[in-house]
């Protein structure tokens, strides 16, 4: 047992050292804190530099003086020639626009935008919002309405999602858990490839440098193999507590610093009006502030003590089989015919978290992949944020606890003959062999 | 020290050692010899305890091989190494405790080896950064700086350079004198003969002969005396009785006689008459190496299977 620490240690301690270890829980989370703030600023820069102006010829002589600026267009009537008018845009600096009005546009509502650039959603969705508002108001004249009074009547309903449990009822928070269960499936899919490989680089290395039999006449293969996918576990344990807390400490200082110049919040609501993404409720929050409030419904303490717990379960039970693949050749290069049983169930279960487990995370298929072994580290995650009765996942922990104990059993096996071929190129049967092989 | 008895290693569909026993004297240098494939490293892996038996047991100090032995082993494998990126002081704590010496043990220990062996400088130095030569030295260090009873080598002198292998045999020797036993393997006799006290041959898993070299060279002596003596132009020919020429070799003033003695006759027999008819210059008595008697063991091993197989 003091062995198995003493090589757990080495393992732990000359990972973490290392500058690259550093280095990536440093940068990672500076990284998505830069990506984030990013985002938001070319968001904003995408607002500031809107304001844009548009040449309207208008053959039909409906919206003669009807037409109203808004914040970022200005709308300027122009007579003349369409072919002389494009050749003036061209020359002309900053974003103009030539509004092509047609005179049957009553009828077939076509109107034709030209530009020198792509003309943004932004004033593609003013111009036609314009528009419809001077052919709505010239409809509701024809029709004998007042315009008044359709304006006062305005049913808005708003809804609320409830979840019966057994806490009593809570909010319900698909939108976020949607989004955090595909953010989940990511990492632990990335992180057990990660870990897994680095376990098996690890055991390639000791086998091809030739220590593997100084250290196994000292102690027994096994034990060596467990202090390898232990301490190795532990570096990424070390790394996501690392990447959670500095993520935390970096988002809230600069989450306080956006939210004291929310010009966000208007901005982001302005896009919605603009016409892209139309919601149809009169929505006074904005989208980071639904965001926020949907995020503030999710039980973050639960998902990241799942995500701790599946994360190593499924860790162990991978880099077993990792290890076995890294016992049974002797460079990198012989693994792939080993890799793939390893990385299709990892796959099929990402793959499926996307398009069935967040739609019905509920359903037969979610349950059964989250209790089988093999595949419970991702569909349960995926599940967690939905909400998952305490039993379905003290069950399916337990039986990842179990399928670990089954993997590195046979794993070991296979390791103790596997790290002491060399030069043998081993197949499938071969391996069956070493795992039958006594003592 | 250690007793090797009935060792059958089974592979899949081979067999690596058959029924193998034997025994390595305490204090002892001990030869175990063989072709390459014949279950050398089979065997010692059993007595490390990296594999297992099919059948047998291996008794160290009367007491059947357990956990408890491994410290008191030391082992230099055939296929040598280090971690590569990992300070030569670090690596040789991290060994040294994974034998059982606490880490202020095996600091010291290390630090005398490093003083006697002048590396006190590598402490900091990682494996990569070292020569061919100096990770020998490193790798000789981590092999017996836990001061283990039974010291096992594996191929030691394949590898190694001229000058540092003579270093080694003569930290081998003085930890041989201070009570260290000590297993040499390999394939390579002759560079071993004159180490060992006591041997063991094996060849396609199966032992073909062990014991004392004296005594393994007595029983393989054939009679046959070497005579040289000054030219002449009388040539000598067999005496019948006594002996038969086996060979002649003339050079300018010397010529060289093999002399295979007859049955009941001695050395001193043969002098008697040869006094008289030649000016003896040198005589020696042909001792078989141990590779003449593997080779005459294994031609007769297997003259007589065919023998079998055809009658």
């Amino acid at each position: 047992m003091n062995k198995i620490l003493l090589i757990i240690k080495r393992e732990y301690l000359s990972r973490v050292k290392k500058k690259s270890f550093l280095l990536v829980t440093f940068l990672v989370p500076l990284f998505l804190i830069g990506i984030y703030a990013l985002t938001i600023y070319l968001t904003a820069k995408s607002f500031e530099n809107n304001e844009a102006t548009v040449y309207m010829i208008d053959q039909s002589g409906l919206f003669a003086g009807k037409v109203e600026n808004t914040k970022s267009t200005t709308f300027l009537e122009k007579e003349g020639d369409i072919a002389a008018e494009k050749e003036r845009i061209l020359t002309e600096e900053g974003k103009t626009f030539l509004l092509v009005i047609p005179p049957d546009v009553a009828t077939s509502s076509r109107v034709e935008l030209f530009s020198k650039e792509t003309a943004s959603f932004g004033v593609q969705g003013d111009v036609t919002d314009q528009l419809e508002e001077v052919l709505r108001d010239k409809a509701y004249a024809e029709a004998g309405i007042d315009r008044a009074t359709v304006e006062s009547i305005s049913p808005h309903v708003s809804l609320s999602a409830k979840e019966i449990t057994d806490e009593g009822e809570k909010d319900s928070s698909a939108g976020a858990a949607m989004g955090i269960a595909m953010a989940l499936s990511i990492l632990v899919y990335i992180c057990l490839f990660l870990y897994g490989a680095q376990v098996m680089r690890g055991i390639i290395e000791e086998k091809s440098s030739r220590i593997v039999e100084v250290v196994i006449s000292s102690v027994k293969p096994f034990q060596l193999m467990m202090g390898k996918i232990i301490g190795i576990g532990l570096v990424g344990l070390t790394q996501f507590i690392l990447w959670i807390v500095l993520s935390t400490a970096l988002m809230s200082i600069a989450g306080t610093g956006m939210m004291g110049g929310s010009g966000m919040e208007a901005q982001v609501e302005q896009l919605q009006e603009g016409g892209v993404a139309v919601s149809a409720s009169g929505s006074e929050t904005g989208m980071v502030g639904k965001v926020t409030q949907e995020l503030a419904k999710v039980d973050f303490q639960t998902i990241i003590t799942t995500f701790l717990l599946y994360f190593f379960g499924g860790y162990l039970l991978y880099s077993a089989l990792f290890a076995a693949v890294g016992s049974a050749v002797d460079s990198e290069t012989e693994t792939q015919q080993f890799m793939l049983p390893i990385t299709i169930p990892l796959l099929f279960t990402y793959i499926l978290s996307f398009g069935v487990l967040v739609n019905d995370p509920h359903g037969p298929l979610a349950f059964w992949l989250s209790m089988i072994p093999f595949t419970s580290p991702i569909a349960m995650l995926v599940r967690v944020p939905f909400g998952v009765p305490i039993w379905e996942i003290a069950l399916s922990f337990a039986l990842l606890v179990g399928g670990f104990i089954l993997t590195t059993w046979v794993a070991g096996r296979i390791y103790r003959v596997g790290i002491l071929m060399y030069g043998k190129k081993a197949s499938y049967k071969e391996l069956v062999k070493w795992f039958r092989y006594k003592g | 020290m250690l007793e090797i008895k009935n060792i059958v290693k089974q592979y899949a569909n081979h067999r690596a050692l058959d029924d193998v026993s034997t025994r390595v004297e305490q204090g002892s240098i001990f030869g175990l010899l063989g072709p390459n494939g014949a279950g050398k490293t089979s065997l010692i892996r059993i007595i490390n305890q990296i594999t297992a038996p099919d059948g047998g047991a291996v008794y160290f100090d009367g007491e059947r091989l357990n956990p408890n032995h491994i410290s008191r082993i030391g082992y230099l494998p055939e296929e040598r190494g280090l971690y590569k990126k990992m300070e030569i002081g670090e690596q040789m704590l991290y060994l040294a405790q994974l034998k059982g010496l606490s880490k202020s043990d095996a600091t010291d220990r290390i630090k005398h080896w490093f003083e006697k062996m002048e590396m006190q400088s590598w402490w900091h130095k990682k494996v990569e950064d070292l020569s061919k030569g100096m990770q020998q030295k490193v790798q000789f260090v981590a092999t017996v700086v836990h001061q283990p009873d039974l010291i096992i080598l594996d191929e030691p002198f394949t590898g190694f350079d001229p000058v540092n292998v003579n270093i080694i045999k003569e930290e081998i020797l003085a930890l041989n004198r201070n009570g260290a036993t000590i297993i040499f393997s390999t394939h390579r006799m002759e560079s071993v003969e004159e180490l060992c006290d006591s041997i063991v041959l094996i060849n396609k898993s199966k032992k073909i002969l062990d014991g004392k070299v004296k005594e393994i060279r007595n029983t393989y002596r054939t009679n046959t005396y070497r005579v040289e003596y000054l030219h002449q132009e009388e040539t000598l020919s067999d005496v019948e009785g006594l002996f038969t020429i086996v060979g002649q070799e003339t050079t300018a003033d010397h010529t060289t006689l093999t002399l295979q003695i007859a049955d009941g006759k001695t050395i001193n027999d043969v002098l008697v008459h040869l006094i008289p008819l030649v000016h003896i210059h040198e005589l020696k008595e042909v001792v078989p190496s141990i590779h003449d008697i593997f080779v005459q063991q294994v031609t007769a091993k297997t003259k007589t299977t065919i023998n079998e197989t055809l009658s």
